[in-house]
């Protein structure tokens, strides 16, 4: 079964943690262990980081159906940064790695324990039992 | 006698793919089915050659295969036009099949070639046509390149298939006019295609296929076809120049090494040798375009055995000739910072103030990185601090990111112990 993993962070300034560099370093490479160990697993079917929140725009069809864009909202704290996609046997596995990705250390290695959002992904009909 | 399937015999079947379809587009006058119909002979190769062997004809074994597709195909189509229409098929629509290699002619890639790169299609769907009817890839290879699923592949494959059927453009070489026309958005596929090597996501890159060696082969067939065109020349040059430095531009984690940072013994001198060799040579016969100008300030950087020994007055001299001939913001962004090397980096910072008020590129992360970097120059930390992380707020990759952001918390940390651990791994 697949789950989406969705990472949402805090935002600061720009989007961008300012760490210290050893603390920053350790960060990527924990994220980089991350994904390689799920690749690994045959667990990942796909991972992707976001771009910060000023490249985000809010668009909606206006009356002509052409699209009216809305700069970002600066109010909203949180912002999704990115997101995995896992083919897991049980959701205890899609915890398990949700909680992994958590424990990513932050600043003084100490780990961020951000929320990381769990949700199933829907599938085709299930199989006609007869 | 069959010979033994081996690494050499993938690479002679991508060779030979342009060459079959050529040959079967020809003959059955249907560009798009037999684009298919060649697909699923190098499909039937994938699988049986790695076990029966390769044929001892393996153009004529695939011609074969493709043409009894294609002939299956035709049947159905009449039958079908038949059962519909109750018309005749105009039987001349299969033309003899004669001799096997009787048809074969070399111009056929090049008549791809210009075709796939049609101005008619958008830049993705040249991209991914080329790459299949030219390059003999498998839809499968090229989605798991630009990683889209391979059912989105196929559909954008066949959508520039019906786009080239619904320009009307015949099977054969353009006029020596058309050529000349139409050249530039060839070049310009083939240069994407290179690009995307370096552009696609960390998944991307762990993926067998090598879009780089694709396009320099491509562009490399397109050079042997049009050995006179200092352009194409200058293109190939310019891909060999700068893919001589790939495997110093990443780091054990994938992070991005500036050029500065390099270490330079991990560059290909063969690729360096045979880059400058060709742009020499297509220099030597007057006319300069941009990617003979774009090679040339490749080979600078290249032939300098330590960072410190670029030349970068000469790189300045190439960016002022490229900036009067194709003015663009990016031009006027790499000239100062060769300005900045030369005559320091307040000049540098100076040409950047003429930028901020282009439209062209607001907003553009590598404004705030060029100019983070000449703040870095001056000593004006905090600013260069602010302007890296502006920079990385702005990027869209993540190895880019991960530098520029790793610059700012490099610097801030310089500011206090005048030490940086990014300068000296």
């Amino acid at each position: 079964m697949k789950y989406i993993l969705m990472m949402n962070t805090m935002r600061v300034g720009h989007g961008v943690p300012e760490w210290p560099q050893k603390d920053l370093r350790a960060h990527i490479a924990f994220m980089m262990g991350l994904n390689k160990e799920l690749r690994e697993s045959g667990e990942l079917v796909s991972a992707e980081g976001l771009s910060f929140p000023d490249q985000a725009k809010l668009v909606r069809a206006g009356k002509d159906g052409m699209p009216i864009t809305d700069g970002v909202f600066p109010e909203s704290k949180e912002f999704l940064a990115g997101y995995w996609i896992v083919d897991v046997d049980s959701p205890e596995r899609a915890y398990a790695v949700a909680a992994k990705a958590s424990s990513a250390p932050g600043p003084g290695g100490t780990p961020l324990n951000m929320p990381i959002e769990v949700r199933p992904i829907m599938s085709g009909p299930p199989p006609e039992i007869l | 006698m069959k010979k033994a399937w081996d690494e050499t015999s993938e690479h002679l079947l991508r060779e030979l793919a342009p060459q079959v379809l050529g040959s079967v587009a020809r003959r059955f006058r249907d560009f798009s089915s037999a684009e298919d119909a060649v697909q699923e002979a190098m499909l039937a190769a994938y699988t049986q050659w790695p076990q029966e062997g390769v044929p001892e004809n393996p153009r004529g074994w695939l011609i074969q295969v493709a043409s009894r597709r294609m002939t299956d195909h035709v049947r159905s189509e009449i039958s079908r036009r038949a059962r519909e229409t109750a018309v005749a098929v105009d039987a001349e629509t299969i033309a003899p099949f004669n001799d096997m290699d009787s048809d074969m002619d070399p111009d056929d890639t090049l008549i791809l070639l210009f075709m796939c790169c049609h101005p008619a299609l958008t830049s993705s769907s040249a991209i991914a046509l080329t790459l299949r009817a030219v390059g003999g890839l498998t839809t499968t290879e090229i989605a798991n390149a630009f990683l889209v699923p391979e059912a989105t592949m196929a559909q954008r494959i066949s959508r520039a298939k019906q786009s080239i059927k619904a320009s009307g453009v015949p099977f054969r070489l353009p006029s020596p006019q058309e050529r000349v026309e139409r050249l530039p958005a060839v070049l310009r596929v083939l240069y994407l295609i290179f690009n995307e090597a370096y552009a696609s996501s960390i998944g991307a890159r762990l993926q067998r296929l090598d879009l780089a060696r694709e396009a320099i082969r491509l562009t490399r067939s397109a050079k042997a076809l049009l050995p006179e065109d200092g352009e194409v020349a200058g293109l190939l040059a310019l891909m060999l120049l700068t893919d001589a430095r790939r495997a110093a531009r990443t780091g054990p984690d994938e992070e991005l090494i500036p050029l500065d940072k390099q270490d330079r013994t991990l560059w290909d001198g063969a690729e360096i040798s045979e880059g400058v060799e060709l742009l020499t040579a297509a220099l030597s016969k007057g006319s300069v375009d941009l990617y003979q100008l774009q090679a040339a300030i490749a080979a600078v950087h290249d032939e300098a055995a330590r960072s410190e020994d670029t030349d970068w007055p000469q790189i300045l001299a190439l960016y002022e000739l490229l900036r009067r001939m194709s003015p663009s913001p990016m031009v006027t962004l790499n000239y100062a910072i060769a300005a900045a090397m030369v005559h320091g980096p307040s000049k540098g910072l100076e040409l950047l103030k003429t930028l901020d008020a282009d439209a062209r590129l607001a907003g553009h992360y590598r404004l705030d990185a060029v100019r983070a970097h000449l703040l870095e120059m001056v000593g004006d930390y905090q600013s260069a601090i602010k302007h890296y992380r502006i920079a990385a707020s702005r990027t869209t990759s993540i190895p880019e990111r991960n530098y520029l952001m790793t610059q700012a918390a490099c610097l801030a940390e310089k500011e206090v112990t005048r030490n940086c651990t990014a300068d000296t791994q």
